[in-house]
């Protein structure tokens, strides 16, 4: 599957099908880079580079010099989506994300999914994401996943898979974001020429879907924060590019305190009442009365604030359950028990290792396939298995027969190529999509296109930007 | 706005100053050692006293070797104060604070900390330095030019004032502090041409040479040294003038938030009395107590700020 490289390949490319003729969507585009002399391209990409860096959209690696801030590599050619391509995704993606909350909201009430037997009780309850605290809980407005990010590829013309869902932090929007602006700066006479969705109401869109759902104590306008681990964390140009965009502050644990049973921030006139946080840390870092005592990040006392209405935690605590890999395998029946329909969008054939006929599977096809931690993220700790080493290869093995129940193996994707522009020429390359779901009481909104991730090496499957991965600007056209 | 906030646009501008005035205070030591190498190593030590870095700087090198000290000064990561450090620092603080800053600042904060780790990634050749001082210097232009030209005029742009007034003060009371005996009319050899010589370098510390002769013409007096760097209030870094500015900032904080703090009252006390008489009554009280005392009550003001503004809980 991985043999062939470069064009005319087993992959579907969306710029050229399998190395026919240009795609509708993209004929615009191509039209455009034809007449383009590459010279110049080449140049705005450098002065790309040079916006990143200037900005400071950059990134920290875990475990290196907190000094060694890097880039995320950004393609020049977009990745562009049909209206009727994405009408089609969206609907998808709606219904996955309701199924979601309808799924959180059961799981820590009455549990009927696990009553009927379709998804198994050890999931849960083994499940380090799931919050016995929030058993019986409401959050304001009814609402888990206030902001989800859905993986989706693509093996072909009309072929989508969901890859996972990220229900916790989904982060990545402020790339999205920048990546657009980016585009708009370099290439004017491009968006002049073709009708692309708008993408930056995204910020004012979070700030309202956030403010819908306010809690009780919430007197008037309600004021909302972002709450960051600080200025090291990986993601915290993100955090700060977010709260900037909305308008709303950006704080850390140590800016707050519980004071007459609400949230407060310090600020320079003393302690002002929060009504919604938008909070970039784990569960596990929000309240070091009742979680992690050992936390700096969090707000001692919050959760009991939470629990009497004080405050609107967003996304809910306990949401993480959703992002595990095991659970994702049953997603199609979750989807189709909360919402009586067939699931729009399929998942990727899963086999969870625990169950032992899948692991003897596994085992045997273990070159062919991808294998991932249940819990992990960020393209660590997984085989793929095609492109590792028979020594790679055999020291998985040792991983997963040690530990079955911590792994699911898929088959190896031919994920679709987008082109990237190389010294060379286009060049295609392997890419995921991520969009960004809002939810409110008020409905779901969901950014047209979200962030393509593109694996920057040729051949390459693993996208994720620790490990090498760019990502590009993603047009949906207008009908 | 949040009390951190304010705590770290304070603190951005201080590193700021901070990393201004010592490319200053390089540029005059380097300027005396290239032209009077007898008295190269004891310029250097008051140039590092100056700067609060000599402690640090003798537990890691026996003497005051140009080389060495300018090394020390602009670029050792494991000196806190160094050039390199002060301006990593006020960039970190612009981070925190990244959301009450315009995108002008920021990008210019972020390329002169970006700019300067690409020049002071190996040591410094000494025909290079000049280049290296200027280049530190035009960098807090940018990001002087980019504040007043971009930042809204309100409690975090007085916050962020603060701190470039009350760090020159401060500055400005130490490069005094280390020469006061220069400055001292029962000194026996003054008038003499090593005294000259000294003067001229404490009017480059704080980049007005020029300014002096221009207002006193070619007349070198340690009096009027002394009256021009404290009291005289047209010079931006003198003493008066940073009290004033303070002042003003103080006094549009009061409007803002309709608190008088004691962090106000403080500031105009240090002002009215220490600075509100002529030179001679402050000399006749003596210029190293007055200075001395000036410090003091410069950081108590700073410490007073932090408090009453919630910088830190």
């Amino acid at each position: 599957m991985l043999r062939g490289k470069g064009w005319g390949i087993p992959f579907f490319d969306e710029m050229t099908g399998h190395g026919g003729e240009v795609r509708s969507p993209y004929r615009d585009y191509h039209d455009w880079f034809d007449r383009e002399d590459a010279a110049r391209i080449q140049r705005k990409a450098q002065q790309a580079e040079a916006f990143f860096r200037t900005t400071g959209i950059t990134f920290n690696v875990y475990g290196e010099d907190e000094a060694d801030e890097r880039l995320i590599p950004f393609d020049v050619v977009p990745r562009i989506i049909s209206a009727g391509e994405w009408r089609r995704l969206s609907r998808g993606i709606e219904q996955r994300v309701r199924a979601l909350n309808a799924f959180l909201h059961d799981i820590y009430h009455r549990q009927e999914i696990l009553r009927a037997g379709r998804v198994p009780v050890n999931l849960i309850s083994r499940n380090e994401a799931f919050l016995p605290m929030m058993m019986g809980m409401d959050p304001p407005g009814g609402v888990y996943t206030h902001i989800s990010g859905i993986d989706i590829v693509r093996t072909g013309p009309n072929e989508y898979y969901v890859l996972e869902d990220n229900a916790r932090t989904p982060s990545g929007v402020s790339y999205m974001l920048e990546n657009r602006e980016t585009m708009l700066q370099m290439f004017p006479e491009l968006f002049a020429k073709i009708s692309v969705r708008e993408v930056s109401d995204y910020p004012l869109n979070l700030l309202k879907s956030l403010s819908a759902c306010a809690p009780p104590k919430c007197n008037g306008t309600p004021t909302v924060a972002v709450l960051t681990p600080g200025i090291h964390n990986s993601a915290y140009f993100e955090h700060s590019f977010i709260a900037d965009q909305m308008g709303a502050e950006l704080v850390e644990g140590h800016d707050l305190r519980v004071v007459d049973g609400r949230v407060a921030m310090r600020t320079t006139q003393g302690y002002t009442p929060i009504d919604v946080i938008y909070r970039r840390v784990d569960d596990d870092f929000l309240d070091p009365l009742n979680f992690r005592p050992d936390s700096m990040l969090g707000v001692p006392g919050i959760w009991d604030v939470y629990r009497a209405g004080g405050i609107t935690i967003a996304n809910a605590p306990g949401t993480g359950i959703a992002d595990d890999k095991a659970l994702y395998s049953y997603m199609p029946d979750i989807i189709e028990f909360y919402t009586g329909e067939k699931a729009l969008l399929p998942n990727v054939p899963t086999w969870r290792c625990s169950d032992p006929d899948h692991l003897k599977e596994v085992l045997d096809r273990l070159p062919e396939l991808v294998v991932k931690e249940v819990h992990g993220s960020g393209g660590y700790g997984m085989l793929v298995g095609p492109a590792a080493s028979r020594k790679e290869v055999a020291a998985f093995r040792r991983k997963l027969e040690a530990n079955p129940g911590n792994y699911i193996a898929q088959p190896t994707l031919s994920l679709s190529t987008v082109p990237i522009f190389t010294k060379a020429g286009l060049a295609p390359r392997h890419v995921d999509l991520r969009p960004f779901v809002l939810m409110s009481p008020q409905g779901i909104t969901i950014t047209p296109g979200g962030l393509t991730r593109v694996a920057m090496t040729k051949g390459s499957l693993v996208v994720n930007s620790s490990q090498g991965g760019g990502t590009k600007d993603t047009w949906v056209l207008e009908d | 706005m949040l009390g951190k906030t304010a705590g770290s646009l304070f603190w951005m501008a201080r590193y700021l100053e901070r990393s201004e005035n010592n490319a200053r205070l390089i540029d005059a030591g380097f300027r005396i050692a290239l032209t009077r190498s007898s008295t190269a190593a004891a310029e250097w030590r008051s140039v590092l006293v100056t700067a609060g870095q000599d402690v640090r700087f003798r537990q890691a090198h026996q003497d005051y070797h140009s080389q060495r000290v300018v090394d020390f000064m602009l670029r050792d990561p494991a000196n806190p104060s160094s050039i390199l450090s002060v301006v990593k620092q006020a960039r970190d603080n612009a981070r925190t604070a990244r959301t009450y800053l315009t995108r002008e600042v920021w990008e210019a904060v972020n390329t002169s900390w970006m700019a300067l780790g690409a020049q002071l990634k190996r040591q410094v050749r000494e025909d290079d330095l000049p280049d290296v001082l200027a280049a530190i210097r035009q960098n807090n232009a940018l990001v002087r030019g980019a504040f007043s030209g971009t930042m809204l005029r309100n409690d975090g742009y007085n916050f962020a004032r603060l701190g470039t007034f009350l760090e020159r003060a401060d500055n400005t009371a130490r490069i005094l502090d280390v020469k006061y005996y220069l400055l001292l009319p029962s000194v026996a050899h003054i008038g003499t041409s090593i005294d000259n010589v000294q003067w001229e370098t404490i009017l480059r510390s704080v980049s007005a040479h020029r300014a002096y002769h221009w207002l006193y013409g070619t007349e070198i007096s340690a009096l009027k040294i002394a009256e021009f760097l404290i009291l005289y209030k047209q010079m931006p870094r003198s003493l008066a003038f940073c009290c004033d500015q303070m002042n003003d900032n103080l006094g549009l904080l009061q409007r803002a938030y309709g608190v008088e703090t004691d962090a106000i009252r403080m500031g105009s006390s240090m002002c009215r009395e220490r600075l509100s008489r002529p030179i001679g009554s402050i000399f006749d009280g003596g210029l190293h107590e007055f200075i001395t005392d000036f410090l003091r009550a410069n950081a108590a003001l700073a410490q007073q700020i932090e408090r009453d503004y919630r910088f830190v809980e």
